[in-house]
């Protein structure tokens, strides 16, 4: 897949009985889902859960060996409908996406699988995308978990943990048929940690073994009446089967000394952030060796009743640690206790904040509240706890506040997509400022400096559709800009064949680099690589016009600003009826740097004769007006301070981690700024010829530059 | 807190007290943080601690900031701490900031306190775009973070770590190791250090020596004191040039200047004889003789001469205005070519070829011409325009190509006819008029007029750029002339100037120009 190559990581998938893995979460999942014997894994990429998916696509050997079928998903539906294979046949299987986004997408086929119920093992790896760095809305998997009736694993992060709950969840899944969802955080995903392996374990029933041997059962479909005896069995077998299952396989942890007055209820993903609190309070040691009773909720739906109340008898209070919004532990807690006539006050959302991380400073503050409030007792003499708060309120740092920029994410240097943004502020300055719906991916960019183009994002693949309602005659177009990713994802269909068949007469650009980009450059449909194991090279603009696109138009260098800018000025004008596509193509630089950069070490090496280009900007001509960078917002196109006491203000310069795109000058060119960037062209190996006609041009030039030089008057006496 | 509990002994929880070894990276995309990260963990593994890191990737690739975070420890009778992780505030012992700002975002997140934090940083810049976009200098004051430093921070070892880098053919995480290893904040060998870097296959040797420099500088303490390596210039040949008696003269009539202005009249006066001829440069210090001469009358003398210091340098601004000669003389010049090969660091027998991006317009050519004839030309707008159709297109022209050096050669050498031409009329008569301007007001409100002439520094640029330049220059002299009698007049010019070099369309400008007009 792409141009990375994933060979070491695939090497931690050989591990057997004896080895000890040392490495990232997400690859201890993946190594986790082989040994509990999975026939088939499926999924869609999206950060934290990217890096499983490119493994699994690189490691056809390992997976081939033990039988495994893997699928790169069209989308997260994809994925989740993939799932179906467990209904009839005692198939191990596995999912995985970035949630909750993903989990939206995936919603419909989950319920209809929840409903239905599952014979072979099920587990979606959902990467809970919440808290600081996430790139989403801050929602939880936990509503979906409760909905559909999935049982939803959180276990502590640590990476033995993890390994033993996927092993675990799948014979809780068939215990229980029913499908199971595992969450793990950003954090935990990235994790480095370490964990005892076991063999792979091969699938005793194979996907070829279900081909061969068909069943159905009409009362596994979610169709009336078998609908309704889903929801019965839901709630009288399947859900006791399950709470039996979490009990005697203790899924769920007790740590610290059994009795005590309060104690402290958690996610298993919060256990190292609270023991870290407690430790800050003088409460446990850096072991975990605690003194507050805890109970870890390893598995956070269902709620394990009979587990709850026996922590909470003889309490006088417990604190529930949930992060995010809405507190459904703490709900679901409070109803146990009321049942079952239990007094032990139930603290968390009061003491603690009902959103955002919680981190261990978080954690100090609302387990010390706590404790404040119910058990004083033990808190001592208080060691002092880490405190940033003198410092930060010292004035030299107040004055810091003011000083450090922010930083924004941008496109990278030599991005594909930067000239196309350059083109629509060249267009804005001509035609006035347009409705512009983003979409998800690296374009979504432009939103921030220095484009600052575009008004919503609805969800992957849905920009285009997002302007559907600006369908009306009106003096200017509605603009939906979307990614190859988002094309292939739902927006062939959700979007242009939606403006198609409504007519709608808005411009929709359609970026295409060649990747899916933004969740680390895997291929897709119209990737332009050969892929021995997919099917790629199918064309965008052959989709549109299949699904009645008539005005299209491809452009295959987005770096000719001229051009595209005046083929969206057409767009925006032209009197032609129905949507406009504009194609813009262009491979992702980040990939293409990949691919090509070794390849030239090797010719320049070999002495074959390269030219490399790169940007440059005369200092001397620039006047520091920055008008370049307004349009571009290149990494590698800086500013640098002259020593010249005549100049106030900083000059562009680029750096040397230009990749020689051609994008400023173009820039420069199409928006008349200014004369002062050049492109260098340093040819490697030069043959015989080129040596010579430099030479002999070089001698005029010399010749000539010497006799003005000559005629200059002498500047020493001023130095 | 209440009494009841401060009284009470704190119980002991075992080793409560005893916490991992916590390290926060703070990075850019692209250098290297993960690589680092990958480093310190094998460290601590191979002394049997047990370590783990985490971070969130995505958000670093694309020049976000981001933070990598690492904890150790050694196990204890065979059972593992249970690490966290994200940094607590106040909590960290190790700080690494590959940028210098970023050493300062670490320090508001509180990962920097003064009990605990020794602070690693590279104080080379990598600006964020917000400070690359204004039209003006919108580059951060680093004095605030080495301020804010010199207060959080425990220990502080503060160098160009990415400088020393690229000097070994390395990478800045390379360097950073080396700091920390030198720093001993760990209680690892170095040369255990330096087996984990000898393990990973790619560019070892480089790091090596990446790391052996910056741990011997960091074990030497030359470090705090030394500021960031200034690019070197590339070396030029002097001009065998003989020595101008005119020029002599000029340069003789700097002595007339007060003291105060003479550094500055003196670069003006090289750069307007550069620019033009040494006649030229006697129109310069004319002009400037009489501003001076505005000057002392309005007690500048009192003032450090004030007025003459901004008029020497701006005055020379505006007599060397972008023109189409100045570009292709400037191209053309072998001191250009010298710069580029430095900069591009050509080796022998290596080729180069320049590529420029021009796009000259009827207005360029217009301003060539002969004053009256482009007078003429500019009444007759169709003529113009389709000459215009002719002209106005982007050219790539290849510098050191004989037939386009030769193009740009002899423009270049027009300056002969600069003189005569159009946009020298034009510049003139708009110099002219700044100057009477300022002149006008140094009388009545000294700083006013100094503020004046400072505001030539909106003036820039080429084509599309210049005329917006020109535009605010023109709106905020006209909003000046509103309020140049208020007392506080030179305070709005000031902050007329300011807004104007804050974004490019002038919104800012506008605003404050409607301000203005409110009490005006």
């Amino acid at each position: 897949m792409a141009e990375r190559s994933f060979a070491r990581e695939v090497e931690d998938l050989r591990l057997g009985d004896g080895d000890t893995f040392r490495g990232e979460g997400i690859l201890a999942i993946t190594k986790a889902l082989l040994q509990s014997g999975v026939a088939y894994v499926g999924g869609y990429q999206g950060s934290p859960i990217s890096h499983l998916m490119d493994v699994l696509a690189d490691a056809k050997d390992v997976l081939d060996d033990l039988g495994v079928v893997f699928q790169s998903s069209a989308n997260e539906a994809a994925a989740a409908a993939m799932l179906s294979a467990s209904v009839m046949y005692p198939l191990r299987g596995a999912v995985a996406w970035k949630s909750t986004v993903g989990t939206n997408v995936a919603s419909d086929a989950l319920a209809n699988l929840a409903s239905g119920g599952v014979t072979g093992g099920t587990m979606i790896i959902v990467g809970e995308d919440y808290g600081e760095g996430s790139s989403i809305m801050q929602e939880r998997t936990h509503a979906f978990a409760m909905k559909s009736q999935m049982w939803l694993l959180d276990p502590r992060p640590d990476h033995e943990c993890i390994v033993n709950l996927i092993e675990k969840g799948f014979e809780l899944s068939e215990f229980s048929n029913t499908p199971v969802m595992l969450e793990v955080r950003v954090r935990a995903c990235h994790m480095h940690g370490s964990f005892a392996c076991k063999d792979n374990v091969k699938p005793a029933h194979t996907i070829k073994d279900a081909l061969n041997n068909p069943k159905r059962d009409v009362n596994r479909i979610v169709l009336p009446p078998a609908a309704y005896e889903h929801e019965q069995e839901k709630i009288k077998t399947r859900m006791p089967a399950a709470v039996g299952f979490i009990r005697d396989n203790k899924l769920n942890e007790w740590m610290g000394p059994k009795q005590g007055k309060v104690g402290i209820i958690m996610q298993g993903g919060m256990y190292n952030n609270v023991i870290r609190a407690l430790q800050y309070l003088g409460l446990s040691d850096a072991y975990g060796n605690t003194q507050v009773p805890l109970y870890v909720m390893n598995v956070t739906y269902p709620v394990i009743d009979a587990e709850v109340a026996e922590f909470c008898v003889g309490k006088d209070a417990v604190l529930i640690v949930e992060e995010g919004q809405p507190e459904y532990l703490e709900q679901a807690i409070n109803t146990v206790l009321r049942r079952k006539d239990l007094n032990a006050r139930v603290h968390g959302k009061d003491v603690l904040p009902m959103g955002g991380d919680y981190t261990a400073q978080v954690l100090l503050g609302g387990v010390r509240e706590f404790l404040e409030k119910t058990e004083p007792r033990l808190l001592g003499n208080r060691p002092p706890a880490p405190d940033a708060a003198p410092v930060l309120n010292h004035p030299a740092i107040e004055k810091l506040r003011q000083v450090v920029p922010a930083r924004p994410p941008g496109l990278c240097t030599g991005c594909p997509e930067r000239p196309i943004f350059a083109a629509m502020k060249l267009v804005e300055e001509e035609l006035g400022q347009h409705h512009v719906s983003a979409d998800i991916g690296c374009h979504l960019f432009s939103i921030l400096p220095p484009f600052n183009i575009g008004a919503t994002t609805m969800g992957f693949g849905l920009g285009p559709a997002s302007t559907s309602a600006f369908n009306v005659k009106a003096d200017k177009r509605s603009i939906a800009v979307m990614g190859d990713g988002g094309f292939w994802h739902n927006g062939l269909t959700s979007g242009i064949g939606n403006a198609v068949f409504n007519k709608h007469d808005g411009v929709f650009v359609i970026v295409d680099n060649y990747y899916t980009s933004a969740t680390g450059g895997q291929d897709i449909l119209s990737s332009r690589a050969l892929n021995k194991r997919r099917n790629t090279n199918n064309s965008i603009v052959q989709a549109v016009k299949g699904i009645g696109g008539q005005w299209v138009r491809q452009l295959d260098r987005t770096y000719d600003v001229g051009k595209m800018r005046d083929t969206l000025k057409e767009a925006l004008t032209t009197k032609e009826a129905g949507p406009k596509v504009i194609v813009a193509s262009s491979e992702c630089m980040l990939n293409k740097q990949r691919r090509v950069k070794p390849q030239i070490s090797k010719a320049i090496k070999d002495g074959a004769r390269i030219v490399k280009e790169r940007f440059g900007v005369d200092e001397d001509v620039c006047t520091g007006d920055h008008a370049c960078i307004r349009l571009s917002g290149c990494p590698s196109l800086s500013v640098k301070q002259l020593d010249d006491p005549l100049r106030d203000d900083p000059v562009a310069a680029i750096d040397n981690s230009c990749v020689g795109c051609g994008n400023c000058g173009e820039v420069a060119e199409a928006a008349v700024l200014c004369p002062s960037f050049y492109r260098a062209d340093v040819i490697h190996n030069p043959t015989g010829w080129d040596k010579f006609r430099s030479k002999v041009a070089m001698a005029v030039i010399g010749w000539l530059q010497r006799r003005r030089d000559r005629r200059r008057p002498a500047l020493e006496a001023l130095a | 807190m209440r009494d009841e509990t401060v009284r009470l002994a704190l119980p002991a929880a075992g080793d409560a007290t005893e916490r991992p070894i916590s390290i926060a990276i703070v990075a850019m995309g692209g250098q290297g943080g993960g690589v680092l990260t990958d480093w310190i963990v094998q460290l601590a593994e191979n002394h049997g601690w047990v370590a783990q890191s985490t971070s969130v990737p995505g958000v670093a690739q694309r020049t976000g900031a981001t933070i990598y975070y690492i904890e150790a420890m050694p196990p204890l009778d065979g059972r593992k701490p249970i690490l966290s992780l994200m940094p607590t505030p106040g909590d960290v012992d190790v700080v690494m900031a590959a940028e210098f700002m970023e050493a300062g975002r670490s320090i508001l997140r509180g990962l920097v306190t003064p009990d605990r934090t020794t602070l690693i940083a590279s104080n080379h810049r990598s600006f964020a775009i917000g400070e690359k976009i204004a039209p003006g200098n919108g580059i951060a004051d680093r004095g605030a973070v080495s301020g804010a430093i010199g207060v959080a921070a425990k220990t502080e070892i503060i160098f160009d770590l990415n400088a020393l880098a690229i000097q070994h053919g390395s990478v800045i995480s390379a360097a950073m190791f080396g700091a920390l290893a030198g720093a001993g904040v760990l209680p690892f060998s170095r040369e255990s250090y330096l087996d984990v870097i000898r393990a990973g296959e790619k560019g070892a040797k480089a790091s090596v020596g990446t790391f052996e420099a910056a741990f011997d500088r960091v074990q030497t303490k030359s470090f705090n004191d030394v500021a960031p390596a200034a690019a070197k210039p590339a070396k030029i040949a002097p001009s065998p040039v003989m020595p101008d008696a005119d020029l002599n003269g000029l340069v003789a009539r700097l002595k007339d200047l007060p003291e105060p202005a003479t550094a500055m009249a003196r670069a003006g006066l090289k750069k307007v004889v550069d620019f033009q001829d040494v006649a030229y440069g006697g129109e310069y210090l004319g002009l400037l003789g009489s501003l001076l001469a505005a000057d002392r009358s309005a007690g500048g003398a009192g003032k450090s001469f004030a007025f003459t210091q901004a008029a020497a340098k701006y005055l020379a601004n505006a007599m060397t205005y972008d023109d189409v000669i100045r570009v292709a003389d400037l191209k053309t010049r072998a001191s250009r070519r010298s710069r580029i090969e430095g900069e591009l660091e050509l080796s022998q027998g290596q080729v180069l070829q320049t590529t420029e991006f021009m796009h000259p317009r009827m207005e360029e050519v217009m301003g060539m011409l002969p004053a009256g004839f482009g007078r003429w030309l500019g009444a007759r707008p169709r003529l113009l325009g389709w000459l215009d159709r002719r002209v106005n297109r982007g050219r790539r022209v290849k510098t050191y190509s004989l037939p386009w050096f030769l193009a740009l050669y002899v423009v270049g050498g027009m300056r002969g006819m600069r003189r005569r031409s159009l946009r020298h009329a034009v510049e003139t008569a708009h110099r002219d008029a700044w100057l009477k301007a300022a002149t006008a007001a140094v009388g009545t409100n000294y700083q006013l007029g100094v503020e004046i002439l400072q505001c030539h520094r909106l003036v820039k640029g080429y084509s599309d750029t210049h005329s917006r330049g020109l535009s605010k220059f023109d709106k905020t002299l006209a909003a000046i002339k509103l309020i140049e009698r208020r007392d506080d007049a030179a305070d709005w010019a000031r902050r007329l100037r300011e807004a104007a070099l804050k974004d490019g369309p002038g919104k800012e400008l506008d605003g404050v120009i409607l301000t203005i007009k409110t009490f005006a």
